[in-house]
Formats: structure tokens, sequence, C-alpha cells
């Protein structure tokens, strides 16, 4: 037992020349097995002046991996998604403070064009909320916005993006018909056809399962396991076990904080902070 | 690590405490069952009973029975419940402990056969010290790997795990032993390999308890460190502290 106590003391020795190295919190620095597409620098967001609702958040996306967001309610997960596209510039008497670089570049710059950001960062809602219009006009509407009416490169797009939200084989007879005539789950889909119609880099999903039914639950799943391919994915989500089957990698949020990130398998299986322990397996916090 | 246990009643959902509680009291009971059966079989080889021998053999069936129903129950809790994180764990750590626990009863009931054996073929004195020694080795290690459990005390289960090594030397010792008594009277090979099988029943009740240690260490730090070295998984422990 005392060689075991030595050689531990020799090793916490080690370890602390090594961390004195590295440098105070770069121990803990999570690796990414792809590059940062979303950088959080000290984000601080009040919707008044007494009303903190994000404090100090720092964060790291990888790119083409799924990111949950998991805590609470009004704990702060859709207000930070919201941010990533600027939803919250939508909101009156809301602040924000520090940076959110998208590959490098703060999207809250002046010289950033909010429209186009969207585009590249697209967002879905718990809600499916397809257009008063037909299967086709609401995958093509992005286009169409954008100047482009060839019909050619819209049926072209409407196909693509059809097949890669998992819809093209159900509506492909129907596509002139309402979008409005179709199911949750499938308007669900559609919805987010229209999305990458567009060919975004970031998909941000707010709840996107929550109004469906299992069944069409598991087909978005299955869809965001697919789309990951090409798009980085953030999803906001108040099922766990939804985010421990469709992410990589699992934020705990709290009142606010950022408690814990780390991969997914990590946060259900051995999570490091008693926060996010006692959140995940359902006790009082 | 007391916290951790008494973390287990601390649910929302007040049904899911008594399930985690329930289950973890009844691999207790299974635990000490498997005891009595271990301490049973040591001492009808010792004493040459046969008929506790065959009292040992007849219960292993009830061992049996504990192992499906407490399986049962830990995938109706993975099944209801979805457990995350160290409940998840403890449900995990029941169900591979119920399992080396069967083992160790099956291993029992080895010992038993071999005393009914033994009691058969008449006196022989030779190997009953080694036995005596090593079986009380491994009591002690399936004891304090239980206890460990009840606790959710790594440090206590990394000792056992230690103690498996001493276990080994002195079963490879006691083998030796065991071949120079078959050298030098061939009249008693018959016995010393009965002996023989039942030292080895008991090593292997050592690995058992030592892999119960291992589960422990899994439950309460997270870290699965099967197939690790002992001395890296001493470090783990004492670091995660």
């Amino acid at each position: 037992m005392n060689d075991l106590k030595n050689k531990q003391a020799e090793l916490t020795e080690v370890e602390n020349e090594v961390l004195t190295e590295a440098g105070a919190g770069e121990q803990d620095r999570l690796k990414f097995d792809t590059e940062t597409c979303l950088e959080v620098k000290d984000l601080n967001l009040y919707y008044s002046r007494d009303k903190r609702a994000l404090k100090d958040i720092n964060l790291e996306i990888p790119r083409q991996r799924v990111t949950a967001f998991i805590g609470p309610s009004g704990c702060g997960k859709s207000s930070l998604l919201r941010c990533f596209n600027r939803m919250n510039d939508l909101v009156d008497d809301c602040i924000i403070e520090g940076a959110i670089n998208l590959d490098g570049e703060d999207i809250y710059d002046k010289s950033v064009d909010v429209a186009d950001l969207r585009r590249r960062v697209g967002m879905v809602f718990q809600k499916p909320n397809p257009f008063p219009k037909s299967i086709y006009e609401n995958v093509a509407y992005g286009l169409r916005i954008q100047g482009i009416n060839r019909k050619r490169t819209l049926d072209e797009v409407v196909e693509s993006s059809l097949r890669s939200a998992a819809l093209w084989d159900e509506v492909k007879d129907r596509l002139h018909d309402s979008a409005l005539g179709m199911s949750g789950g499938q308007q669900q889909r559609l919805v987010i056809a229209r999305t990458v119609a567009v060919q975004p880099e970031v998909l941000l999903l707010d709840e996107p399962a929550s109004a469906l039914d299992p069944i069409s639950t598991l087909k978005i799943e299955e869809l965001i396991n697919e789309l990951k391919e090409k798009y980085t994915i953030v999803i906001v989500t108040h099922n766990m076990q939804q985010a421990a089957r469709v992410s990589d990698y699992t934020a705990f949020m709290y009142m606010g904080d950022m408690v814990e990130f780390d991969t997914t398998d990590n946060i259900f299986t051995n999570p490091a902070e008693k926060q996010t322990e006692d959140y995940i397996t359902g006790r009082y916090g | 690590m007391n916290s951790q246990a008494e973390n287990h009643s601390s649910h929302i959902s007040k049904q899911f405490n008594v399930e985690l509680e329930e289950v973890k009291k009844r691999m207790m009971e299974m635990g000490g069952a498997v005891e009595k059966q271990l301490a049973d079989a040591m001492t009808s080889l010792t004493t040459a009973d046969s008929r506790l021998g065959e009292k040992v053999m007849k219960e292993d069936d009830e061992i049996d029975t504990l192992e499906v129903s407490i399986d049962e129950e830990c995938s109706l809790i993975l099944a209801r419940r979805q457990p995350a994180a160290s409940d998840l764990r403890l449900v995990l750590a029941i169900i591979k402990t119920v399992r080396d626990l069967e083992r160790i009863g099956d291993e029992s009931s080895k010992i038993a056969r071999m005393a009914v054996k033994l009691s058969e073929e008449g006196d022989f004195p030779e190997g009953f010290v080694e036995f005596r020694h090593l079986a009380d080795k491994v009591t002690t290690m399936v004891n304090k790997a239980l206890d460990a459990f009840a606790r959710y005390d790594a440090e206590d289960a990394l000792r056992v795990a230690q103690d498996d090594r001493e276990v080994d030397n002195e079963y490879r010792s006691a083998m030796r032993s065991m071949i120079t008594y078959m050298m030098e009277d061939q009249r008693y090979i018959t016995r010393v390999l009965n002996i023989l099988w039942a030292l080895r029943a008991l090593e292997r009740i050592g690995d058992h308890a030592k892999n119960i240690a291992e589960h422990v260490i899994y439950l309460v730090k997270g870290t699965d460190i099967r197939h690790e070295k002992l001395e890296d998984i001493a470090d783990q422990i004492v670091d995660a502290d």
C-alpha cells in the first residue's frame, strides 16, 4: 500500500508540472475530431437590465457533428441557440455582449448581412411552420427570394432537398398539393427540406420533434443522423434520451450557466458535474 | 462515497428509488446466500461431511433462480426508466455482479461435489491445510468485495483486486505440493486430484471476487478497469479524488 502511495505522490507531481506548463483551464479542454464551426466567447445576454439570461458562455461547436443543449426550462438553451442566427435581434431590449464566431468571423459584426447569416445558419422550430403554399413552392421559396427562378434548377434543388429530408418518396406524386395537408411529421421534414434547400452550413433545431408522435420523432432523429454528414447541427431538446440518441456532444445548461460540455457518451455515463448528474438522472437539483 | 449511495434515494420519481433500492437489496441478499454456500462447501470438504456437500449442491439451484430474477428486474428498470450516469452504472454493475455471484455459487457446488467424493474415498489428510488457507483468503475477498459494493468504496475494492495476486500465487504453490504428493504415492492420485479440483475452484472464486471489485470501481468511478494493470488502476482511483 505504501508503494502505491509513493507512486501516487510521484504521479501527482509530474501531473502538476504538466498542468502548470499547459496553463490553467487547458487540461479539461475538449478535443474534437473535427474543426470548430461556431465559437462562443464570453457571451452574456440580457433580456432587460436585471434579467441576465446567459452568463459568460464559452463554447466551441464542432463542424459536421450534432451538439445538443439540454437543461431545465428557462436555463437559457433556446436563448443561446437563437444567438447563432441572431434571432434575438428581434427581441426588444435584448442586449448581447461577447462574440460568436462562425468560421472565425464574428456574426455580430456590423458588416454582417443578417439575411445572409440566416441563410447560412438555418433554423427549425418546435411547431412545423410550412407556408400555405404547395410542397414544391415551400422548398423552392428560399431560392426564389434569392432571384433564382429557372425551372430546371428549382426542380433539381426541390428533389435533392426533399431527398435529403427523407421525404421525396412520400410526396413526389403530389408536389403541387398544399403543404398544410401533410401530417405533422411530414411538415417538420418539409421545413427541414426548405432549410437545406438554400445550402446552409449550420442547422439549428429547437425542439424539432417535441410536437411529433414517436414514429415521426424517430424519422426526424434518423434524418439528423444523415444530415450531419453535410451540416453542423445544434439541437435543443427537453427529451434527454433524444439528446443521448442523436448527439455527439452535449452541453448541460442551468440558470444561464454552461455547467458542463463534453462528449454525449461521457455526459450520459459519467458526467463530471454533480448538477449534470442530478439533472440527467432525474434527481432534485 | 456514501453520498453517492444515499443519492439513489433522491430521485423525483419515488417509485424509481424503490426499484433501485430493491434490486440492490436483492443482489446483497444473493451475495449473502452465495457466501453461505461457499462457507458450507468449505466445511463439507474439511470435515468430510457429505450430507452438507449434498445440501450445497442442491441449493445451487436457488442461487441460479435468484440470478435470473435479479437480471429480469434489471432489464425492466432499463426498459422502463432508461437510467443514466450513476443509475445506469448501478444497474450494469448489479447485472455483472450477479453473474459473478452465480459463478461463485457454481464453484462452491464443485467444491461440495469434491467433498462428497473425498468422503466416499476415505481419509486422506494431505492437502487440507493448503485448501483451508486458500479458502480463508477467497472467503475474505468475496466478503470484502460485497462490502465495498454496499459502501461504494472504490479503494477497498481495489485492495480486493490486489489480493487476487496472492491467491494466484498460493494456488500455484499449493498445486506444486499436490504434484509432490502424487509423485510420492501414486495410490493417492485420484484423491489428490479431487483436492486439486477444489483448489482450482477456490482460485476461480478469487477471480470472480476480483471481478466484483472491478464492477464496484466502475460503479463508483465510472472507469472500466478490466484488463488493466493494477498499478494503473490505483493511480486512476486516487487521481479522481
